[in-house]
């Protein structure tokens, strides 16, 4: 251990479930470091972050010491602030309605009694702290009026404030942690918040920096540990440590039995997608065959994710689909056009986009397929519970019960009844997002084995994951996405775990150059 | 790949919905707290209380409140407020009163003008709220205080008499079995809209609406179009409402409709925790009304004073709520 070290995480244990999420992490932060907490999507990073911001409770054994002392476990959320250490979430934690002096003084306000706020003072107050970081930035804008890398500024140095407010301030010390606060931002905002972390650093402060971006752990951390399935695999030191051998202990080498028997062969095209472009990106163009599975991939903030909202018509796009021979402009579909045209979605939210919890599951389950249910009086509902049973049965939706709330099954089979509902209309398209977030193994394999048999009766499948084993078992061909577009593409064999992974950290840092 | 055979454990056999004790249970609580109320006052009052003439007019006059408060369920299940349905109720019996008692008009014209105040209130209500993206809370409040004054400025503040007999005649004075035939007209609404919400596609729309808004946009239904169509259809109930309350007291006054709208929310909120417990429902609507008025009519009759009106109206609303809460397990309530 370091001699001037501010914080320890010794054995650090978490279990959700079943799911060990953390399995005994280690590590010390020194004083004045940038510190790097770098690896895959659900490597453990940010349920690490959650424990020492006081969130999850780790288990026996597990052991945190901040400036010296054994701190009580789970940790108390008020008392880690009044000992110096803050932290900025991806969400940052700001309202966007009220102004930046509000949110600066949410916490802390500077004046003495509780009966007055002198406004005009603490708007100077902010403007001077901003001032001490070279920032200009208007106290009484409100924070939607504020770029996103400002919004950024002011969550930090609203952070900083609350350190040097803080027990270990008086020294200069605290310690800032950052949960991924770039993905959303281009490449030269970047160089600016880096910029401002150097000089909170050169303050004596510590800042400990969640991010999956291996270009920027290289530029602005000291020491990057890297953790992979909730182990800690290595602490490297980053000025001599190559980038290659950064990546190589991300991705590790693990061996996979599992294989998929992937078609090679030339598939007729079911749906060509030309000059569709989402946001601000580049416009690109795709194509998806009959019976393929494409999935779509990339870095959290990289694109892909919106891409099925898009093409069914939930969000905002511009392009040109061709399904069937019928050309169709994105910009002016509709979920209920794309439905008639034999799209299906299946959004991640599971009950707050895709189905009601607190309605059936026959409720739920039908709900695409009314119209084949219509009588003579009316909706035939001892019907529509007889094709849910059966649905349920089909899919081995457990219990098989379907006059039982969506929302008080399982998630793997809340899943695989939103999963039923649109395979029964025998999609053309099928569009997923995150297909089989938090679904138990079993309930996993099953909705895959669904799937394809979906894609051999000839449907084709998009399916946007960041879940590279699930990628990996299910699709024929992947696209990895970077800054808003697709820019590698790995078909059959070149389909691994590690080759996405890998795909996803080199697309990134690729484009960032290009971009430059 | 593996099928579904994978999982080659015994399947969990269907079972058949079984009769669940404790869910009829709660269905049927509140029929049998009106038949307790029944009896207890029957007992109390055997001879006036317990007479056909004191239910039929029970059954009869209180078939206004039925109508709105089935006007109201609409929005409600597609998870809008409106507060203007008094409003609408009373507008519309007052335009019957001017045009047809104070100008001559004939029956027929004024009630398609009566109807239609509540179609275009109907559809004042959805503009705001769907274009503008307000809540609709404070649009059909500051509508129905819109209309408020408005009746007030047609009416001159005064109560109109003197509406077409022929009115009330097919609302209160004919009868079937004893009862007004304004009872029956209430009940053969609450079975279409029964019927409309449990048969029909538009129904099933309506409640994914009011359910979740953003499933019902990415199943393809068309939000704003389902909650637009409520309002409209909630304002026209209400104004059908307004036609039997005009044929009911032969008159039309500015104030006293407006009265009607707690009752109406309190008899829709109790009426979702019966027949279909957690869901706005018809016939649990119609059940409600009349335990509200039979526990006010007998209160009345033993000799209570005016405020037990209030005191129950008020009590059943809150009450109600709260036990729906209470089977929802006391999740927060999202309305909009």
């Amino acid at each position: 251990m370091s001699d001037n070290a501010v914080l320890h995480l010794n054995n650090i244990r978490m279990r959700f479930g079943n799911f060990q999420a953390l399995k005994g992490v280690s590590l010390s932060i020194r004083r004045g470091e940038v510190f790097g907490l770098l690896g895959q999507n659900g490597s453990g990073k940010s349920t690490l972050i959650k424990v020492l911001a006081g969130f999850h409770q780790p288990e026996e054994g597990s052991e945190v010491i901040l400036w010296g002392q054994t701190m009580p476990l789970p940790l108390n959320q008020m008392e880690i602030k009044k000992r110096g250490v803050a932290f900025v979430h991806q969400h940052l934690g700001l309202i966007a309605s009220l102004t930046v002096v509000e949110n600066m003084r949410v916490t802390a306000l500077g004046t003495r009694t509780p009966w007055f706020v002198n406004w005009r003072r603490e708007a100077k107050r902010v403007a001077e702290q901003f001032a001490a970081f070279g920032l200009s930035i208007d106290p009484f804008a409100t924070i939607a009026q504020l770029s996103p890398v400002e919004r950024a500024f002011v969550a930090i140095v609203r952070a900083f404030e609350d350190l040097k407010a803080s027990d270990a301030g008086y020294g200069g010390e605290g310690i800032l942690v950052l949960d991924e606060p770039t993905p959303f931002l281009p490449a030269e905002d970047v160089k600016r918040l880096f910029g401002l972390i150097r000089s909170i650093v050169a303050s004596g402060a510590s800042v400990v920096i969640v991010t999956h971006d291996i270009d920027e752990v290289r530029e602005i951390t000291d020491r990057v540990a890297v953790l992979r399935d909730g182990e800690l695999v290595d602490i490297l030191e980053t000025k001599v440590t190559e980038r290659q051998a950064i990546l190589d202990t991300i991705v590790g080498s693990r061996i996979d039995a599992f294989a998929k028997a992937r078609g090679v062969e030339a598939r007729p095209p079911a749906v060509t997608v030309t000059g569709i472009a989402m946001g601000r990106a580049a416009p690109f163009d795709l194509s998806i065959g009959e019976g393929e599975t494409l999935g779509v991939t990339g870095l959290i903030g990289s694109g892909f994710a919106s891409l099925p909202y898009a093409l069914f018509g939930a969000v905002r796009a511009t392009g040109n689909m061709v399904l069937d021979g019928r050309s169709i402009d994105l910009s002016r579909l509709t979920p209920a056009a794309a439905q008639a045209l034999g799209l299906a979605l299946l959004p991640g939210d599971r009950l707050g986009a895709a189905g009601v919890g607190s309605l059936s599951v026959t409720d739920n389950i039908t709900l695409p397929v009314l119209p084949d249910h219509r009588g003579l009086l009316g909706l035939d509902r001892p019907g529509m519970l007889r094709t849910a049973g059966h649905l349920s049965e089909l899919h081995d939706v457990r219990p098989r019960r379907p006059e039982l709330p969506l929302g008080s099954l399982s998630g793997g089979n809340q899943q695989k009844v939103l999963l039923a509902k649109w395979l029964q209309t025998k999609p053309r398209l099928l569009l997923l997002d995150e297909p089989t977030q938090g679904v138990d193994f079993g309930a996993r394999q099953q909705i895959f084995s669904a799937l394809d048999r979906a894609a051999r009766d000839g449907t084709a499948i998009l399916c946007a994951s960041t879940d590279n084993e699930q990628l990996e078992q299910i699709c024929d061909r992947i696209l990895v996405f970077a800054r808003g577009r697709p820019v590698v593409e790995l078909r059959g064999a070149e389909i691994t775990r590690k080759a996405i992974t890998e795909a996803c950290f080199y697309s990134e840092s690729q484009t960032a150059e290009a971009a430059e | 790949m593996t099928t579904l055979e994978m999982s080659a454990k015994p399947a969990a056999p269907v079972r058949a919905p079984r009769i669940n004790l404790k869910q009829e249970g709660e269905r049927f609580a509140l029929v049998g707290a009106w038949l307790l109320l029944i009896v207890i006052f029957g007992i109390l009052m055997p001879d006036s209380f317990l007479s056909w003439r004191n239910f039929s007019t029970m059954f009869g006059s209180q078939a206004v409140l039925v109508v709105l408060t089935l006007g109201i369920i609409i929005p409600l299940t597609s998870g809008d407020f409106d507060l203007s349905g008094a409003s609408t109720l009373t507008m519309s019996s007052m335009l019957i009163g001017v045009l047809n008692a104070r100008d001559g008009w004939g029956l027929a014209p004024t009630l398609v003008i009566a109807l239609a105040s509540g179609l275009v209130i109907g559809a004042v209500n959805a503009f705001f709220v769907l274009y503008f993206r307000i809540h609709s809370l404070i649009v059909t409040l500051g509508v129905g205080t819109f209309v408020n004054g408005l009746i007030l400025w047609i009416s001159k503040s005064q109560t109109i008499s003197g509406v077409s007999m022929s009115l009330v005649e097919w609302v209160i004075i004919n009868r079937l079995f004893g009862i007004p035939l304004a009872f029956f007209y209430a009940l053969l609404l609450a079975a279409v809209i029964w019927y409309v919400l449990e048969y029909t596609i538009a129904g099933r729309r309506l409640l994914f609406v009011g359910r979740g808004r953003e499933v019902s946009r990415l199943n393809g239904i068309p939000v704003d179009r389902v909650r637009a169509i409520s309002f409209i259809i909630s304002g026209v109930i209400a104004a059908l409402a307004g036609v039997f309350y005009a044929g009911m007291t032969g008159s039309a006054d500015p104030l006293s409709g407006l009265n009607l709208l707690l009752p109406a929310f309190a008899a829709a909120f109790l009426g979702a925790t019966t027949i279909s417990p957690g869901r706005f429902n018809a016939f649990g609507a119609v059940i409600s009304v009349y335990f509200l008025v039979t526990g006010i009519t007998g209160l009345t009759m033993l000799g209570a004073d005016a405020y037990v009106q209030n005191l129950f109206y008020g009590g059943a609303l809150v009450i109600a709520v709260a036990l729906s809460q209470l089977v929802r397990n006391r999740q927060p309530q999202e309305f909009s």
